[in-house]
């Protein structure tokens, strides 16, 4: 089974979110690998492990998100694949899914992993525009997911429980933290991860150009929102009676 | 006239996805003529609804193969459906099935798509709250035709008693478009009102400390009218809830009466789903937790000492002690 594991590199989520020039800002603060990217590491590294065959490892990216793929290979996926391009700067994920399709194109797969929604743009919809782009069905919103040669069973989560999916192969699947347990690069992983293949792409080798990077949307402004007012704070023996009298007013006692 | 269209969820009932409602409802005010696309079992019965909100016409199809089968045959027929009507925008609710259709759609037609609106201010402008909704994002969108998503409650839904023309959709979807099959649906049926309608929402977090405490949350519950429990993601990837419960940006939006959170920090992807309640109380050990500055009410303190006293006085004002 050959799985490419779609990575992205995000402005930590622990820290407060920048702004600049109307665009998250993503040089000058510290980058890592989406928390929510490990579980398709770990589900790739999971189905090699049951099936034999590699795991690739894809972002498009500025070139320093190359990290993001380092601590993928330092976990045990076999390659990575790294696109950078200046006509690449402000992509949506449209044109994300554009060009990943294309760089997955070249390789030989079964599956194709994402994660459900990345932390920082949360857009949630490039795996379903890949997946369009590469023909291939999806399923999203996995909780649970196993895999044979030939197709992958899915517990696909849903507003009041989940449904089981069974998807033939190629698919393309998005994981939900908790699929699985994410393992910690172990010191040997990030040795050999020094010495496994990794290549870098621009939008010429994709046989793309500025054309295919165009975004046909524009924020035009950033504007702060009337925040809510913080209200009065209350000592711990009014409170019970002060919030009862909250319920009783919405007519709740 | 340019048209927009909003694609409706319903259930096999014929219920149709209140956002979609919504939606329908804010489609009627962009000066557009207003259309409903419902594709499943179910569809047929939801026109009348659709109508009474606001579409003019409803494109739709009743075959199993939209409910049996994955995004792709839905985006197949909207595909069909767009070449032909050339509508300017197609509004989508942040639900699940949509959201995978609505980024098909957008690979298949090359429409720009733009995610988690919260405002859509006219065929080429829509808003999205950032930031646990402390900035506002307005975007303009180009080409034909532009897809949005649309968070719940970003509108009210209000009926104007209109009868849409029911427009019957032939569903012609070849075999390698019935990849993804349903095999089985497991819905859990949650006692009491549902969350995203409850006027009374409490919701706990990792400050409960125990799967145990949690209960007094139900407890809490149900001696209050029309409330409903729910939690954070960290309980939930915890295992202490069912995902049914979780409130934020990757679960529900609420916006009751009066919301209690109970051991929450306010993280933003929190604060996104529930800062659009009437009244906040919080109830938090630590005085700096970003929880506060939303709160109308706020307990520096134990939440399950709080939550204890709290069920003592609920009682004793019904007369149960
Ligand atoms: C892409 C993405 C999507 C996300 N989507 C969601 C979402 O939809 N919904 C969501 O909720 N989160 C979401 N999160 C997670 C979010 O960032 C927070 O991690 C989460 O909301 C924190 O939950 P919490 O408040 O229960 O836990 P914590 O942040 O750990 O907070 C616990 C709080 O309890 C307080 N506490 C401790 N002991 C006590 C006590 N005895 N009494 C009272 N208070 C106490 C602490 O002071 C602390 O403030 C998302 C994150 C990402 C990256
Ligand atoms: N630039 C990118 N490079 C690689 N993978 C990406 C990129 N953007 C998004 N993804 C993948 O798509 C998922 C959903 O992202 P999004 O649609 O942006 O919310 C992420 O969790 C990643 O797995």
């Amino acid at each position: 089974m050959n799985v490419v594991v779609c990575v992205k590199h995000v402005p930590d989520p622990n820290a407060p979110v920048e702004i600049q020039d109307n665009r998250i800002k993503r040089t000058g603060v510290q980058n890592v690998l989406d928390p929510g990217d490990m579980y398709g590491i770990e589900a790739g590294l999971l189905l090699r492990e049951a099936l034999g065959g590699e795991v690739t490892v894809i972002s498009m990216g500025p070139v320093q998100a190359v990290e993001a793929i380092k601590r993928a290979l330092s976990m045990g996926a076999d390659r990575g694949v790294m696109i950078s391009d200046d006509a690449l700067t402000g992509a949506d994920s449209l044109v994300t899914a554009r060009v990943l399709a294309a760089a997955i194109r070249r390789a030989g797969f079964d599956l194709v992993i994402a994660g459900v929604e990345s932390t920082d743009g949360y857009t949630g919809t490039m795996p379903s525009s890949l997946a369009e782009f590469l023909g291939l069905p999806q399923v999203t919103f996995a909780k649970r997911l196993s895999a044979s040669a030939s197709s992958v069973t899915v517990d696909r989560q849903t507003a009041s429980g989940y449904h089981v999916v069974e998807c033939s192969l190629p698919a393309l699947v998005t994981v939900t933290a908790g699929v699985n347990e994410p393992r910690y690069p172990s010191f040997k992983g990030i040795m050999a991860a020094k010495k496994k293949p990794l290549e870098h792409l621009t939008l010429d080798h994709l046989g793309m150009s500025a054309a295919d990077a165009e975004v046909e949307q524009e924020i035009v402004q950033i504007s702060a929102v009337d925040e809510r007012k913080s209200g009065t704070r209350v000592a711990n023996d009014e409170a019970a009676a002060r919030i009862a009298d909250l319920l009783a007013e919405a007519k709740a006692i | 006239m340019p048209e927009v269209w909003v694609y409706a969820e319903v259930t096999h009932a014929g219920v149709v996805d209140t956002t979609a409602l919504e939606l329908l409802t804010r489609a009627r005010s962009l000066g557009a003529d207003v259309a409903a696309v419902v594709l499943g079992p179910g569809a047929s019965r939801a026109a009348g609804t659709l109508g009474d909100y606001g579409a003019s016409r409803v494109y739709l199809s009743d075959d199993d193969v939209f409910g049996d089968f994955v995004a792709q045959p839905a985006t197949k027929a909207l595909d069909q459906l767009v070449t032909e009507h050339s509508p300017e925008m197609l509004m989508f609710a942040t639900n699940y099935d949509s959201r995978d259709i609505a980024g098909r759609l957008s690979a298949k037609t090359g429409a720009t798509l733009m995610s988690n609106a919260t405002g859509v201010s006219g065929l080429d402008r829509a808003q999205t709250a950032i930031s646990g909704g402390s900035l506002m994002v307005d975007v303009v969108l180009r080409g034909s035709p532009k897809i949005v998503l649309v968070r719940p409650k970003s509108f009210a839904a209000e009926a104007m008693g209109g009868v849409a023309e029911v427009i019957n959709v032939e569903a012609r979807i070849p075999d390698e478009l019935r990849q993804a099959r349903r095999r089985e649906r497991q819905e859990q049926d949650a006692a009491g009102p549902n969350l995203e309608d409850a006027g009374i929402v409490i919701a706990g977090g990792r400050g409960l400390q125990a799967p145990d405490n949690f209960k007094l949350l139900d407890r809490l519950a149900g001696l209050l009218d029309d409330c409903a429990v729910g939690a954070t993601r960290a309980v939930v990837d915890a295992g202490w809830v069912p995902y049914a419960y979780q409130i934020g940006q990757t679960g529900k939006t609420v916006k009751p009466g009066v919301y209690i959170a109970a051991g929450i920090s306010g993280a933003t992807q929190h604060l996104v789903g529930m800062k659009g309640a009437k009244r906040i109380v919080a109830i938090n050990k630590d005085g700096d937790a970003p929880i506060f500055e939303v709160a109308d009410l706020g307990v520096v303190g134990d939440a399950v000492k709080v939550l204890e006293q709290l069920i003592e006085e609920v009682k004793r004002r019904k007369g149960q002690t």
